[in-house]
């Protein structure tokens, strides 16, 4: 990887991203002569009933509901384990370098990142009842 | 291995007229197969489950009824629009983009078939091969959760707000087992780019498949992975049994309820792309991609457009229909699961069960490299795995308990 990169040079780095901004170019064209399309060849006939929220006949008590708090802290805890793959993922890669010592450093690092997990299932977190 | 090799060999030089024709060609070709695998696995899944089911499916339009997605889609364009009076317009008119753009560009880091020369020059049959590759994946299926999200809230609705609650939650959970899963293959492949992890797989007899020769499929050493990662695959996509997020029963349509005409079908089709390209995902990391016998038995030159061209993409393309067939069965097989158990399962379960993996994987990789004998890898891989269950069994128990709070009458 590294020789890689010192061959390439770091503005040569973003040369493959060429082909990804072509297909974001494409991708919005095409969203976008759909959506045109749709406005040119679509009735318009407006109600203003049409523009009430859904709620099944009946009409809506409020536009906007309540939510549980616990969805919250699933997210929460969901950061402990993104920012630890930001850490295990450049270890993977290079773990044919790293070797035993690697190995030992990341089991204690996941030890120390689980005991978050434990701590929030022993407090009942990830409990849905 | 050269070290060139993880870059497409298209974009290095000078990027001169001919070049850039290429890129825009392939652009177009990766499109194309996009919205028509599309079609073809709508229809294939309506087949499929209605066979199951001892039905016939839809058979009018076209021959077999191929041309019935078509038909549908047709019909959306010529259906009214509305927004709710209570929309947030802007956001609202925004979330179909954000939501299939992220379903286009996970599917550009797949590499569909091998290298081949076109003109003096030579490109891989993929449409971009960053040196990130795998976080490119992952970056973008947590793009694609903006568009849920932003969907449900925009529509100042409640069956929309709570669908986009719910989704961003369990794609947040998925995302980690996820995550967890496709560390196993990067300490085989010890590299992020789709390329290089497809080179680390080519074709070495049959014993590829099982994991015996030099280069082997991913497949065997991390079977376990690869099975948390069809789960996870399965709940970021919300294919059922995880389609809690727009769970009719409950929800109406989930995020996109206040959705009509193209809008929708703009919704519809991002999903199924991202199920498609999720396939593919996993048929990369795990199953080799385009590796595969080729035709040299036959007496055919290994050089020719039939090898070269040909061969590679019909095993990816095989491979992929497998994976595709396979998520049908589970669609027409599996009820829905209950909110508590998606979460149990994601969070109780598979994350715990990748991490072990990880580690297992890694122990074993390690041991391999400083050339230990069996025994002792299973003995430490033993101690290592029994220590940490133990360490943190203890743990479990000195934290104390939450005191339950008094329920408000």
């Amino acid at each position: 990887m590294l020789q890689r990169a010192e061959i390439l040079g770091v503005r040569d780095f973003y040369r493959d991203y060429f082909a990804v901004a072509v297909l974001i170019g494409a991708a919005l064209l095409m969203v976008g002569a759909m959506l045109g399309a749709g406005r040119l060849i679509r009735p318009v006939r407006p109600q203003a009933e049409k523009y009430v929220t859904y709620e099944a006949g009946s009409d809506p008590v409020a536009g906007w509901g309540q939510s549980n708090a616990r969805y919250y802290i699933y997210a929460l805890l969901f950061l402990i384990f993104d920012v630890e793959a930001v850490f295990i993922f450049p270890w993977a890669v290079g773990l044919e370098g790293l070797g035993t010592f690697g190995v030992v450093e990341m089991t204690v690092f996941i030890v120390l990142l689980a005991l978050g997990l434990v701590y929030a299932w022993r407090k009942g977190v990830l409990r849905w009842a | 291995m050269s070290a060139l090799l993880g870059s497409d060999p298209l974009l290095i030089g000078d990027i001169d007229f001919t070049v850039v024709v290429i890129v825009i060609v392939k652009t177009v070709l990766v499109f194309a197969l996009l919205l028509v695998a599309v079609m073809f696995y709508i229809w294939f899944m309506r087949k499929v489950i209605a066979d199951m089911q001892n039905r016939i499916g839809p058979q009018r339009a076209g021959p077999f009824g191929i041309l019935q997605t078509l038909a549908d889609g047709i019909k959306l364009f010529f259906k009214e629009q509305s927004e709710p009076a209570t929309a947030d317009k802007r956001v609202f008119r925004l979330a179909p983009y954000l939501s299939i753009l992220p379903a286009f560009l996970a599917f550009a880091i797949v590499p569909i078939g091998g290298v081949v020369t076109i003109g003096d020059h030579r490109t891989q049959l993929q449409l971009a091969d960053p040196p990130i590759g795998v976080l490119f994946l992952l970056a973008m299926s947590g793009i694609g959760l903006y568009g849920v999200m932003l969907a449900g809230w925009s529509s100042g609705s409640k069956y929309p707000l709570l669908g986009a609650v719910r989704a961003s939650a369990q794609l947040l959970s998925y995302e980690a087992a996820m995550g967890l899963a496709i560390v196993a293959v990067l300490i085989q492949s010890g590299t992020l780019s789709t390329r290089e992890i497809v080179d680390g797989q080519a074709w070495d007899g049959l014993g590829s498949i099982i994991g015996r020769g030099d280069t082997h499929w991913f497949l065997v050493p991390t079977i376990v992975s690869f099975v948390i990662f069809l789960i996870a695959a399965m709940a970021e996509t919300n294919h059922p049994p995880f389609d809690l997020v727009e769970a009719e029963q409950e929800l109406v349509g989930g995020f996109h309820t206040e959705y009509t005409g193209i809008r929708f079908a703009i919704f519809f089709l991002a999903e199924f792309m991202n199920l498609i390209t999720m396939c593919a995902i996993a048929v990369t990391l795990f199953l080799g991609g385009p590796s595969g016998p080729s035709l040299t038995g036959l007496g055919i030159d290994a050089g020719s457009w039939l090898n070269v061209w040909v061969m590679p993409v019909v095993w990816f393309m095989v491979k992929l229909l497998v994976l595709l067939y396979a998520t049908v069965w589970v669609r027409a097989s599996l009820p829905r699961l209950r909110y508590d158990q998606l979460m149990n399962l994601g969070w109780k379960l598979l994350i715990e069960i990748a991490f072990v993996w990880a580690m297992i994987t890694a122990v074993l990789k390690v041991a391999q490299d400083v050339g230990a004998g069996a025994i002792d890898i299973i003995i430490t891989a033993a101690c290592a795995l029994v220590g940490g269950f133990v360490i943190l069994g203890i743990l479990y128990l000195c934290i104390p308990k939450r005191e339950e709070v008094e329920e408000i009458k």
